[in-house]
Parts: C-alpha cells; structure tokens; sequence
C-alpha cells in the first residue's frame, strides 16, 4: 500500500524528497542518498532523464528505491516516449510494485545533454494522466480491457505562483480534471501567493505538496535565476542569503520558516536540497517534522 | 510556401566528388526557392560563379517554373536535354519536393542544393515563420487560429507547461507563450478553452501522404489519405 497516498488520506503533513537515478549503471550515490533520506520522508521522488539529460531509467531506479526498502514516486515524462511506450511503463510500475506515479511534461531536449534529441511529446501530461486514471479503472487509452489493471496514485506538476496566475491555475484545474489526486509544486517564494493559489486546488479535490528549494548560495541563486526555467529568486532573498556569514545554515533556517509557514495552506512539502541531503535533515527536524 | 536554406557547400562539392563530376547543371524554382532568395535566378547566377571558381564546368541553368511539378519539371529538363547530357551531375536549388521531381525527369545524378526547413508563413518580404506541420488532425478550431503544434516547442495542446515564465516561453525565452496568446485570444472572443484537448490522431500523418483527386467520385470530406 502507498503509504504517501495513506498519509495524505489521513491528513498528515507529509515530506517528500527527491533523488536523481545516476548517469550510468552504478546505483551506489544515488541509494546512499535515499538512505539518508528516506527516514524523513513519506517518499521519494526519482527523477525522470530530469533536465533532457540522460539518466539511468526512472523505472529501474525507482524499483531499486523500493527494493532499498523505501517509498519512490516514479517521474514520467511526456518527452522521451511515445503513447504506447508511455501506457507499456506505466504497466511495468505497477508490476515493479511502484504505485506512486508523477507525471509532468519534461524539458524540452534543446535545453538538455542532447540537444539533438528528438522530443516526442506525443502526449502532453493532462492527457497522460487522463490515460493513466483510465488504466487505473482497466482500460487503455482506447478504451480496451487490460488484462490486469493498476492502482496508481497520480501526481502532477504545478506552479502557484507562475503569472499570469488565470492561465496556470486553469491548467492545474484541468490537470485535476484529467485524474491528478496530488500536486508537487515549483520551489515557493511567496507563501501568501503560494497559499491563494492552492487553496483552488486543494478545493477542487487534490492534495498539493509545495516545494521548498534549499537557496544554499548565491551562486546557486544565479544558476537558478539565469538558468533554470519557470523560476525567479526574489531578490529580498537572494540578498538575504547572498550576504549571509553562513549562506547554507541561512538557507536551512529560511526553508524551515517556509515550512512552518507552509504548514496550514499545504498537505506536505517537497524538498529539493539540491544535492545537500543533510540539509534535508536539518529542515525536517527543525520543522518538527521528523 | 516551403522555406529552403542554402546547404553548406563543402558537402555538395564532397556529392560531386563522390560521382567523380567535373560538369554541373543547376536547376532552381520559380516558386518557394524564389520567394526564399534561395534558388532563384540570381542564387543560381552566383552558384555558377561559385563552382567555376572551384574549377566545375557550369553547363548551363534553368528556373522552372514550379521544381515540385513533375510535368513541368519533365518539359523543362526535356528543352534543356543538350545542357544536362553534356553535365556530369546535376545540382537542384530547391525543396527536397523539387530535387525529387528533377531526379525523376533525367538520368544524371542529381544533389540537392539547399535544405528544406520548414513550411512557411511569409510575415513580410523575406521574413518567414513557421506556423503550421501538416499534421493532418487541425486543432485551430479549439485554439482560436494559433497552432500549439507548431508554435509551442514542445507541441503540447494543453499548455502551458511549468517552464512559462511572466506569459514568455521556457525554450524561446524571447517570445510569449503560445498557450498564453491562445487563451487570451480565446476570452478576446468570449470563448472558453476545451476542458482537455484530445491526444492528436497521429494516423492522419503516416508517411508518404498522398492524395489523388482522380479517384474521387464525387467531393466528399474523405480524410486526404
């Protein structure tokens, strides 16, 4: 049984982290992170060829996730397969025991380690999760029987904070629409927007589990503002981090005043250390939430 | 029309070489190519300089009127037959469409001359922008006349994705969302969006296309396939 989709049943506030599969066959980093990890969360996001960079599978990692005795939260994207190849391994999840699914769209492959890719995208991800809330009642997307359905707790991407706000919040509504039970949403930087927004959401039926992203220096404030797509570090923050003695414990102690903050208009958060596990840690206990 | 740039010229000396060819002839259209200053006639003057000065003999040129029109391609190389028998190679500034057609009407070989890009909507003289894929399952009725298949990078129909940014595109940082446009266009007009668009019917796209109206009995809405 999921125990991410029990605990947001119950209510709980539930922690989720995230871990990259390695660029290769060997699993070692990437096991040890869950190991440090999985004790303060609910679950573990396994990130899909995350960035248009080439990864070991999602699938394989997350069934390596769970055979370490953990909770992973499979990442599908929508650019790397077509809608059979999609559907093949949502069934092959559901057999490998994974039954947390989160389906985002993924990056475009210009941006990533093969620029030179073509992007499928044959679906987009409202209509893969309209696809896979109908394997989860046995059938595929044409309608037809399997032999043998599936389960899956379905989760989606959101961004609360994105303008113009109509556009976004509709998308997140129509993803809800499509089957999504549950959002992970972009790092937040206002709690008050963050919090009108999800409100809607959560009305509308789904848990929504807010991002936190450990602001751990201000280079990383620059990669993120420069770099990263869909993201803006305001800059009350990026200079109280930027002119912090300890810009990583000050990163920590912003994260947990984020959670506390977090913790009446969201179902969880989903926390990005940025390859800082110990960070993680440190945010969930001075949460209160170990 | 169809948007062609010029290819680079090291790989169709490298074509030239590979038949041993020391004798060119040069064949454009008149259409797409011409509008696209690519294989018009002043482009085909210019790629005469360019192989005499690599030492090819040009035996002569022509701009039919249409490179992708088999029957007119087949007359034009047949009044040129003089010029293109004493070629070697043949090299065509057009479409992939027109190299084809060239290909089919003479014996000799034939190279393409440029790279078909995409087709193209002329926004004014010499600036195009690609707007439509003839995917053959139109959405344009659900996305009030601007094609997220084209102009969204990555073709989503139910947009925008996370990577949207102040209503400007993740991947074309400098241009606004097309989802963004949609939707404002669509509540412009009083119009709602579709709850969620459909997956596309990509069966309407199986390769090669073809349609041939002499089989058609009498008009109906048949799917062009």
């Amino acid at each position: 049984m999921s125990k991410l989709r029990d605990a947001l049943e119950r209510g709980d506030f539930v922690v989720t982290g995230e871990v990259a599969p390695p660029h290769g066959t060997d699993m070692s980093a990437m096991l040890a992170s869950v190991d440090r990890l999985a004790p303060y969360c609910h679950a573990i996001n396994v990130t899909d060829n995350q960035g248009a960079t080439l990864h070991l599978s999602s699938l394989a990692a997350s069934r390596a996730v769970l055979d370490a005795g953990s909770e992973p939260i499979f990442q599908q994207t929508c650019r790397d397969r077509n809608r059979l190849a999609l559907q093949s391994d949502l069934l092959a999840a559901w057999t490998l025991g994974l039954e947390n699914v989160l389906i985002v769209t993924g990056d475009d492959p210009r941006g990533g380690d093969h620029p030179r890719a073509k992007g499928v995208f044959d679906l987009d991800s409202t209509q893969l999760l309209e696809v896979a809330r109908g394997m989860n009642g046995g059938v595929n997307m044409n309608g037809a029987a399997l032999d043998g359905g599936c389960n899956f707790l379905l989760g989606a991407a959101a961004f609360p904070e994105a303008e113009p706000a109509d556009i976004q919040l509709e998308r997140a509504l129509q993803k809800v629409e499509a089957g999504a039970q549950f959002f992970q949403t972009q790092a937040v930087m206002d709690v008050d927007v963050f919090a009108e927004r999800a409100a809607v959401l959560r009305e509308a039926g789904a848990k929504v589990i807010a991002g936190v992203l450990l602001l751990k220096s201000a280079r990383v404030i620059k990669f993120i503002n420069e770099r990263l797509a869909g993201l803006m570090v305001p800059e009350h923050l990026a200079k109280r981090i930027g002119e912090s003695m300890s810009p990583l414990d000050e990163a920590v102690e912003l994260a947990i005043e984020q959670v506390a903050a977090l913790r009446d208009v969201a179902d969880g958060v989903h926390i990005m250390p940025l390859g800082a596990d110990d960070a993680l840690v440190r945010i969930v206990e001075g949460s209160g939430l170990g | 029309m169809i948007i062609t740039k010029p290819r680079d010229w090291s790989r169709i000396f490298a074509n030239l070489q590979s038949v041993g060819a020391k004798s060119v002839f040069l064949m454009g259209c008149g259409q797409c190519a011409t509008v696209a200053k690519t294989g018009g006639e002043p482009e085909l003057e210019a790629a005469a300089e360019l192989l005499k000065a690599e030492g090819y003999e040009v035996t002569g040129w022509a701009v039919g009127e249409v490179a992708c029109h088999l029957g007119g391609t087949k007359l034009e190389t047949r009044k040129r037959v003089g010029d293109i028998d004493a070629a070697d190679a043949v090299v065509v500034l057009s479409c992939g469409a027109g190299v084809q057609t060239v290909a089919e009407s003479v014996s000799k070989p034939v190279f393409p001359g440029l790279e078909s890009v995409f087709l193209g909507n002329v926004i004014r003289a010499g600036v195009f922008e690609e707007r439509c894929q003839t995917c053959g399952d139109c959405v344009l009725d659900l996305t009030a006349g601007i094609c997220p298949v084209t102009t969204c990078p990555k073709g989503l129909l139910n947009g925008p994705c996370g990577g949207m940014w102040d209503g400007m595109c993740e991947v074309l940082t400098d241009r606004e969302c097309a989802h963004v446009r949609i939707r404002r266009r669509l509540a412009e007009q009083g119009r709602v969006a579709v709850k969620v668009v459909a997956p596309k019917d990509h069966s309407a796209k199986l390769k090669p296309g073809a349609l041939n109206l002499r089989d058609r009995k009498t008009p109906s809405a048949g799917s062009g396939s």
